[in-house]
Parts: structure tokens; sequence; C-alpha cells
């Protein structure tokens, strides 16, 4: 048994077949396991999760608005801390605050309270599930949307060619409050994503992990290629999977040979539009940030 | 009936929606040439595979919604798919 059985995300919810945001809830509960309150803001997630009067956790969950999931999650962690040290509840029990959010609601609208919270220091996992634009409300343009990729805001025609901004490195920045633990991580790499979110979890304040999660509906690809796009994602380099513990940079997957981009992008309706000449633009734009991150 | 709150009292409710009949293909999986990688399993969105009390793997056709991420997974091609008829 190489992984935990306890199904803590229950099936029945309304994700689209191929749903890769339903595989980041599934996983992260198999690892977090069942001491643990998450704190959700507004998205596909949790639209599709809990259309009342149902609902597809089996932890205690929050729904909240958009621009406050690490807000929520802070004040819960906050109670959980006064209720320890007043009221001697929870004595010997660790529990788990996470807070998941989409790229819009981390990226753009969440920004301002996930920010806050890292600062503040709070005992909390902050999981970012990216899937590169607003999907819930139609695939609109979010800041963590790829270079040239369309949307419905950044469409494709003979004059904008697409997304003109490159996509916005949250991890990054949230590096740069200088919490414990950053890393990315990807569906792709169940184990990997699952040790992360297992060595956050054991360590003591602000921690924050990107998911890139292959969106079918968004991203215009067969379902079953979810697991296999998000693959080439890692392989070709455009999105690399690393870690930053106490400062320490670590690249935690490296592909032996990175495959040139254009294998990724050919798979996805969204970059159809791009000429040989757009995706030369795109593979010298990796190599560069490929080259700096040691990769 | 609203409840105060809008909570939800039942955990993992979603269970009563059987998301089955979204499905257009269905994945059959042959246990013979399974060797229980378990990748069909961990990437499954809805957590439609499971063991058996014999340690096979089988597809819970009520909420299976017909995604094959499963087949596309399979490194042995134990899964095949047959289009579904009424």
């Amino acid at each position: 048994m190489q992984f935990p059985r306890e199904e803590l995300f229950a099936p029945g919810h309304r994700g689209c077949a191929g749903c890769g945001a339903a595989i980041v809830a599934r996983l992260l509960l198999k690892a977090a396991g069942k001491d643990t309150i998450i704190s959700n803001a507004t998205g596909c997630l949790e639209v599709m999760t809990t259309p009342y009067p149902e609902t597809a956790w089996r932890v205690p969950w929050i729904h909240t608005a958009f621009e406050n999931a690490a807000a929520t999650a802070s004040g819960v962690e906050a109670a959980i801390k006064a209720l320890k040290r007043k009221r001697g509840k929870y004595k010997d029990k660790k529990i788990n605050v996470i807070a998941i959010g989409g790229d819009g609601g981390t990226a753009d609208i969440g920004f301002q309270s996930l920010s806050g919270a890292m600062e503040r220091g709070h005992d909390m996992l902050y999981i970012m599930y990216d899937n590169e634009a607003y999907m819930n409300t139609g695939i609109q343009r979010s800041s963590s949307t790829p270079f040239m990729a369309a949307t419905t805001t950044s469409p494709a025609g003979s004059k904008i060619r697409g997304e003109d901004r490159p996509k916005k490195d949250v991890a990054m920045i949230m590096a740069a409050h200088g919490i414990p633990y950053v890393a990315t991580a990807c569906i792709s790499y169940p184990e990997d994503f699952m040790r992360k979110v297992k060595k956050a979890l054991s360590i003591e304040g602000p921690k924050f992990i990107q998911v890139l999660q292959p969106c079918t509906t968004g991203w215009g690809y067969p379902p079953e290629k979810t697991i296999e796009i998000g693959r080439l994602a890692v392989e070709t380099g455009i999105f690399p999977l690393y870690e930053i513990e106490n400062g320490e940079f670590r690249i935690t997957y490296k592909p032996a040979k990175r495959k040139p981009v254009k294998e990724y992008l050919k798979m996805q309706k969204r970059y159809r539009h791009l000429t040989d000449e757009d995706i030369e633009r795109i593979q010298k734009y990796i190599d560069e940030k490929c080259k700096l991150l040691g990769l | 009936m609203v409840t105060i709150a809008a909570i939800i009292y039942e955990p993992g409710s979603s269970i009563k929606n059987k998301t089955g009949t979204w499905r257009t293909f269905r994945p059959i999986l042959d246990t013979n040439k399974c060797v229980k990688c378990e990748n069909c399993y961990i990437f499954c969105p809805e957590g439609a595979i499971q063991e058996d009390e014999n340690g096979n793997f089988k597809i819970d056709y009520d909420y299976c919604k017909g995604c094959l991420i499963c087949m596309n997974e399979c490194p042995v091609n134990a899964i095949t798919k047959v289009r579904e008829e009424k």
C-alpha cells in the first residue's frame, strides 16, 4: 500500500469529469489526515464541492469570501490557540489549519489577507490550486495566467496574441515574506505533493504551497489528459517543482532532459493561435527562467 | 429548510448525488492484467476506484464520471473504454 486509504473527500461532488481541483483536495486530505480545519475561498473548488445542502468534505470546512480565506484561517488558528491556553482543550492534539484558494482567490483578490497572515506568522498552511485563470466564472484571465494563453478576457486575434503579461510568481513572493516553508507542486506527482504537505504541516509557522492543476474546460483538452499535461508542464520546465525551507532553495524534481515546450503547448486549445515564432519566444523565456533556477 | 448560517451537519453528504449518470465512456478494469501500481486509485478525481476485500481494484460506476484518467495513466493498459449505451 503506497497511499493512505482514508477517503476524507467524498465522491458525488459536481467537478467536471477529469477535474484537477478535486485531485488537489483529495491528495491534500489524504496527506493532512482528519484533524484538519479547512478555510476555502470562493472558487471552483468551493462551488463544486458544496452545493447546499450537500458537502463533499468529511473534515470541518468553512466557506469564506474570495478575499479572506487566509484571514479566516488565521482567526481559526488564533481561536485554537486561545482554547488550548484558556480552557485546556485539544491539549495533546495537533490541529492542522489549512486555507485553500484558487489562483484568483490567492494571487489577485485574496492577496492582501494572504500576505497579512503570512507576515503575522500564524501556524497555518495555505494551498493555492493554480489553474491559471478564473475557471469558475468562465475562464477570465487572472494574474497567474501565463504569457500568451487565450482566455475570454484575453482573447487571441490578429492584433492581441492572448495574455500579454507573464505569470505572476506567487511562490517567490511568498518566499520573500521570509516564511519557513514555501513549495510548488503538481498533481501529476502525488508522492511529491503529499510529502510537501506533510513536511509543511510538521513545521511551525506560516507555510505556502502552490499546486499546478490542469483544467480540462479552461485549458481545452480531453479530460483523460489532466495528469499527462501536468507532467509535461514540469518536464518542459514551464512549472518547476521546488521547495524553499528556511531560505534554502532546492529543486525537488529535475527532468533528465527538458522537453521542448511545444509538446506542452500543442495539447491545449488556449495556445492553438501560437505561431512557431511565438513558441520560440516562450521557449526562450523558459530557458532563461530555468537557467536562473538551475534546471 | 435552510439551516442557521447554512451549516451542513452531515459530512460527506454529496454521496447522495450519483454522478455515474454523467458518463459517456465506461472504463473497464481487467484485474488479471492489473499490477496494482495504484496510479488509477490516486489520480481518480472522484475516488471511485477502491480496493475490494480481495485486494483487487474495482471501479464504482455509481460515481465514475468517465473522465478516463485511469485509462490514460495505466502503465499496463489494463483499463479499456466502451461507449455507454442505453
